[in-house]
């Protein structure tokens, strides 16, 4: 029970919840960067919702199944094809063995998650099985897919086991899908368009009125130095009211700081575990999953929100997930 | 625990408790009596804690702490912020813990090992083995772990050995290199690249992920102590490792 990498797509790695508890010796909670999507498309396979799962970045690999297997698709839209015929995003879907899966170019957000029931067996490295590409560690040795490797997957649980079963009693080629799915929670052109909601951060004040001003009423553009460790803007630039002698402290997902430059940096899945420029906002981790659905070239803009907003947007999303997963529950 | 402190939110899952605003012992015995106490007694919902200098970052799931959490009791933050000042912060004293662990780390110095060995020898008008007999001296403490796993930021340096930064980085630094910053000292467990004055190299293993239980050699509140070997110690210490 296998994944052949036949293309391997520009930045194919797998990924799972992140490798939580160890930020203290300085190692990176890594992670889906997406990681709603990816909690999704273990639900609608039966998986823990943090299980592992392949992460897809800007353009598709080519992968072929080497048995029976049970998979779900979500996050951004890759337009992924079997013999030809499209294969639908947000539900599970049975594939047949020998069956060959291509992603194309994302046509809609960056990243999209392929989880297959069971989950990917990989080993667990310090209790996780997301890869550290800077530390060339985790996931499939620890970088990404290439050509040619085959990653095994673990034996499906009941559920990927019967749903599979009912799938396939609806006749199929080389795949078929299950007659519902659940509908996309965030990564859509109209959800992607709407602003990023951040929250004050630890040196908000530090920045000039209208170094702060130019923050929430200007477009920035995503540059091409952008990936998994962080997101590098290009706007107006953000002086501080006088220079400030920073000590590094721990900087969390979404963090943005503004280095001397004055071009800011959201910190992504991969950040540093502590960081020495302000911060002037931190990016709600809501939000965090939609930047993590724009790529270099696109725009966004920052609205404000206070840190009870924050929390209320979490505690929404959390109850978002938690009904995908009665619902997915119920429909064996 | 006596010292004044603030709470400020790090975003919607974490806060912050700040201890003060400069590198100082007494300060980072605060961070590290908070971190040993709320490891010893988690919350419901606590994810993991991390050690700067001056404060200990909290991240928690706000979902599960307010699920665990009175009924009436709207905010995670406020329950958290309320659970610290109430009860961890004033438990939280270091002095009763037992004395810092001592990590002894053999160096071998200068040669290709340490090739700015020279240089840092000439910018402090000393001899390269002053700068090996001045580096070796004192007991490091382990502020806190960052910029990448396992890679300590040390203080207690003598200014007398104090370099500042190559002006070109190096591309790669091998894993394991000792070196100095400005007034810093520390080692780079991994390869990577950097700017720091590379005086030599340590034959022990400072992260090894692989080693489930405790991959970092050392942790914040450790004190270091440096120790000068030769190349052939070092060459015997690596033999059968990759």
């Amino acid at each position: 029970m296998s994944l052949s990498i036949i293309r391997p797509g520009l930045m194919t790695t797998v990924q799972d919840g992140g490798r939580w508890g160890w930020q203290k010796i300085g190692v990176i909670p890594s992670g889906a960067m997406d990681i709603y999507s990816l909690r999704t498309a273990n639900i609608l396979v039966g998986n823990d919702e943090y299980e592992a799962a392949v992460e897809i970045t800007l353009t598709g690999p080519t992968i072929e199944f080497t048995s029976d297997t049970l998979i779900a698709i979500t996050g951004g839209d890759f337009r992924p094809i079997i013999d030809g015929q499209p294969v639908p995003m947000f539900r599970p879907v049975a594939v047949r063995a020998g069956a060959i899966l291509r992603f194309g170019a994302c046509r809609t957000g960056c990243r999209a998650y392929l989880a297959a029931a069971g989950g990917y067996d990989v080993p667990l490295v310090m209790g996780s099985r997301s890869t550290c590409l800077r530390g060339g560690f985790g996931g499939w040795e620890g970088r990404a897919l290439r050509k040619g490797d085959v990653l095994p997957t673990k034996e499906p649980g009941e559920f990927g086991q019967k749903m599979m079963y009912n799938i396939f009693s609806r006749g199929a080629h080389s795949f078929q899908k299950a007659g519902w799915r659940i509908s996309q929670t965030h990564v859509t052109e109209e959800r992607l368009r709407k602003p990023i909601r951040v929250m004050a951060g630890l040196q908000y004040d530090a920045f000039t009125d209208q170094a702060r001003y130019d923050f929430f009423n200007t477009s920035f553009l995503i540059t091409t130095q952008s990936d998994r460790m962080g997101y590098r803007l290009e706007g107006p630039e953000l002086p501080l009211r006088a220079p400030l002698e920073m000590i590094s402290e721990a900087s969390p997902l979404g963090t943005v700081q503004v280095p001397p430059s004055g071009r800011p940096i959201i910190l992504m899945a991969d950040h540093q575990t502590t960081a020495g420029y302000p911060v002037i906002a931190q990016v709600s981790l809501v939000d965090a999953a939609r930047v993590a659905q724009l790529k270099p070239g696109d725009r966004l803009d920052f609205r404000l929100i206070s840190q009870e907003e924050g929390e209320r947007l979490y505690i929404e999303m959390e109850q978002c997930m938690e009904n995908i997963k009665i619902a997915v529950a119920g429909m064996l | 625990m006596e010292h004044a402190y603030t709470i400020l939110p790090l975003g919607e899952a974490g806060l912050l408790v700040r201890f003060g605003s400069e590198i100082r012992p007494d300060i980072h015995r605060c961070v590290k009596a908070l971190a040993d106490d709320l490891a010893a007694h988690p919350f419901p919902g606590l994810v993991e804690t991390v050690i700067s200098y001056t404060g200990l970052a909290v991240y928690y799931d706000p979902f599960r702490v307010r699920r665990a959490g009175a009924p009436g009791q709207d905010s995670a933050f406020r329950i958290v912020s309320d659970l610290l000042a109430r009860e961890c912060i004033p438990r939280a004293d270091d002095s009763g813990r037992a004395a810092p662990r001592v990590v002894e780390i053999p160096v071998v110095y200068g040669g290709e090992y340490g090739p700015d060995l020279d240089f840092v020898a000439e910018h402090s008008g000393l001899s390269p083995e002053e700068v090996v007999r001045i580096h070796t001296a004192p007991k490091y403490l382990v502020y806190m772990i960052g910029f990448c796993p396992g890679f300590p930021y040390l203080g207690g340096m003598d200014k007398r050995i104090a370099t500042p930064r190559r002006a070109t980085p190096r591309v790669a630094i091998p894993a394991r290199s000792i070196g100095i910053a400005g007034e810093q000292t520390g080692g780079y467990p991994v390869s990577t690249p950097g700017g720091w004055q590379i005086i030599g190299r340590t034959p022990t293993d400072m992260f090894r992920p692989d080693r489930a239980d405790d991959p970092s050699l050392l942790h914040a509140g450790d004190l270091v102590k440096f120790t000068a070997i030769s190349e052939e110690e070092y060459l015997a210490r690596r033999e059968g490792q990759p």
